[in-house]
This record gives C-alpha cells, structure tokens and sequence, in this order.
C-alpha cells in the first residue's frame, strides 16, 4: 500500500509544494540494432513510442535516456535532435532506456491549477447550498484525496486505493505545515516551501501512514 | 517506531517569565528605536498581525474546530478555545453591542504584563497591542475583518484589561471554495 505524492496549493491555486514517493516502476532499457523495430515520434517535447511492443516497452512510453545519458526533452544530451539520432545507422548498436515519462514541474504547476478550478466546480455543480469541494478523485490506479483549511490551502494526497487512513494523515500535514513551514519566521506565505525540516517530517508521516495502513491509531 | 517529530500537541513546558522578559524587551527596543508611542502601537499591532496570520493556521489544525456560523460563535472559540491554548487564560465575554457585532473579552490575567509597569513617559503606549494584532491577523485568514483594540489596560491604572472586537464586514475576494 503505497502514498504516491503529496501537493500543497495555495489560496490563489499556485502549488507551493510537491513530492513524489514512487519509482515508476514500469521502466526498460535495452539495446537495439539498426533498424530499429520500435515507431517514435514527437508528443508533448517528448519522443514516446507510438507503436511496436516487446520486452516491456509499451506503447506511450518515453525515451527516457540513450547509452545512459538521460535527454533532454526531444534532444539527446548533446544537442542533437533524438529522432534523427536514431534514424542514423552509424550510431547504432545503441542503448536506450523507455519508460513512462515522469510530469515535469511546470506540467505539475499546470495541473494543480487546473485541479483548483475544479475544486470549486464541484461546490457549484452541487445541488444543495453548502458543498464542499472536490474531496476524493477516484481512477481504478489511484485515488486523489484533497483536504482544504478554512484559510484556503488545499492538501492532496494521491494514494493506492486500498489505503486507508488518508484522512488522518491529510490533518497531520496540516499540523506539520503549520509547524515547520509557517512557524519558520523566513517563510513567506503562498510562496514556494523549501523548507527542509517540512520534508523530513513529511517523509517520515508518509513512512508511518503506509506501515500502519490506518494511521492515527493510537498516535 | 520512534518519530522524527516532537510531539508538540501537548504544549512543551516553557518558563512564562522567559515570555514576558522577552516580550519585555522587544517592546523597550522598540521604544527606544522609534521614541514615539503611537508608532511603537503601530510596530506592534503589525508585528502581532504577521504572527496572526500563521498562527491561525496552527490552531485550526490543532483543535479541528469549523468554520463558525456567526459572530458571537467566534467570539466563544477566541475567548475559551484560542486565548486557553496559547496563553493559557479564558477571557469572558461581554458588552454585546444591540447589533451583536461588537463585543469585549475581559481578561483578569494578562500573562504578557506579569511584573510590568508603565512610566509616566509612556502614558499612551499600549503595551500589550501585539495582541490586537493577532486577532486581526488571524481573523482575516478565515475572511473576517475586524477591529481590535483596547478599552481598558491595568497598566494604565484600570480594573481589567478589556479588549474590544469589532466585526467590520466578511473578506469576499478569494474565499475558499465551497464556502459561499
């Protein structure tokens, strides 16, 4: 039973926190010969598998490094244009690592954002006065909990969907946000939180939520 | 299972004169920086406001109380939830105005002036205007606009100290969702 990530938005919808717990743990990397029986092409600043399957690789995977070097976007690590890279057979045998692409941070940004409009079109589409946001997102992946304080600031917890007890550990970040990050006199509110000791502690409730499975008892 | 964190739901045990000589010095440096009252009242109304603003955040994860329905609802969670966790008194409260959007919290203990006494030279200082700040700060957080300020001050030669809470209007921009 795994917590996956942990978002932190503030009042205007900006993330001022993120952290990923897991390893994708769907990753492959193996070495090809020319040509190569796998069809890339450009998707998002990415080059992803558009079709062929073997060995792992799967279809919407990323080309996530070549020879060990990870890319950069479309391009290898020098400069060159990955496509291209590998439509030349004198580059080959070649060594390439596929996997699902991880979000960068300003797709994370944008997603949060999103996720803080729709919060509140949950509160309006209600039929009766008084709703409260958006509080559990299901997928049969994961389930997304979100706790927001009366000031504002919204705290999500994306987790396996057996987990229980996200409840109790949404209001001990809570805590653990008003102690380290706030009572942190160089903090500045809605800003960014690079505060060390807040994601030590985090971690550390992250850790004893997935071992107790139901955390709050008998804390 | 050891944890990382001190568990500091249960209030660590801190000497209180440690406290009130603190608070006493800053509000002598503070004197001494700016040599006029009004503006060291001002210093520490806005001082007391940037903890306000965070300490809202503290107490609401600490007591899980909800949002409160109406006013006197919030003056009974200041006076017996608020000032009894952090300073460890409970004001009463009283005065109403007809409106309901007035109220005094009396306070017999005032922890911050404990062995305090103000000199004939700062006569208009109000001492423990910090507090006024707080309330502001924090009630502006949970979109409340009040005004704090004192009425009464033992230091001034008074019975009580009466603090005076006036509700101004509910904050609209930016409320959270699904608090309309």
């Amino acid at each position: 039973m795994v917590i996956y990530s942990v978002y932190v938005v503030n009042k205007a919808g900006g993330l001022i926190y993120q952290y990923d717990n897991y390893v994708p743990r769907a990753e492959a990397e193996k070495t090809f010969s020319y040509p190569l029986d796998l069809v890339l092409k450009h998707h998002d600043e990415k080059v992803v598998v558009s079709f062929g399957q073997r060995d792992g690789i799967r279809v919407g995977h990323a080309v996530l490094s070549i020879n060990g070097v990870d890319v950069v976007g479309k391009n290898t690590a020098e400069g060159k244009d990955t496509l291209e890279y590998l439509n030349d057979p004198a580059n080959y045998p070649v060594s390439i690592r596929f996997g699902r692409a991880r979000l960068s941070s300003n797709e994370k940004l944008m997603l949060a954002s999103m996720f803080h409009s729709l919060f509140a079109i949950g509160s309006q589409l209600s039929p009766d006065v008084g709703s409260s946001g958006i509080e559990m997102l299901e997928t049969d992946v994961f389930k997304l909990h979100c706790f927001q304080t009366l000031t504002g600031i919204k705290f999500i917890v994306l987790a396996d969907p057996r987990q229980s007890g996200i409840d109790a550990l949404l209001r001990k970040i809570y805590e653990i946000y008003s102690d380290f990050a706030l009572k942190n006199p160089f903090y500045s509110l809605e800003m960014p939180i690079r505060c060390e000791l807040f994601d030590q502690n985090l971690k550390g409730s992250l850790e004893i939520a997935e071992k107790a499975g139901n955390f709050g008892a008998g804390s | 299972m050891s944890r990382q964190s001190n568990r500091t739901t249960d209030s660590k045990k801190m000497n209180s004169e440690l406290f009130t000589l603190t608070y006493g010095a800053l509000v002598t440096q503070l004197c001494k920086d700016y040599e006029n009252d009004e503006e060291v009242n001002k210093q520490l109304d806005k001082m007391g406001y940037n903890i306000g603003v965070r300490l809202i955040e503290d107490f609401l994860a600490r007591s899980s109380i909800g949002r409160c329905q109406d006013f006197r609802e919030t003056a009974d969670v200041i006076a017996k939830v608020a000032f009894k966790m952090y300073l460890g008194c409970t004001p009463s409260v009283t005065n109403w105005s007809p409106a309901g959007d007035e109220f005094s919290l009396i306070l017999e203990n005032n922890p911050l002036v404990d062995f305090v006494e103000l000199p004939d030279n700062h006569s208009t200082l109000v001492y423990s205007n910090l507090l006024c700040g707080v309330l502001r700060g924090a009630l502006e957080m949970v979109q409340m606009a009040v005004d704090v300020r004192f009425a009464q001050d033992t230091l001034r030669g008074d019975n009580v100290t009466e603090i005076r809470m006036k509700f101004i209007k509910r904050i609209e921009e930016n409320l959270p969702a699904g608090d309309e």
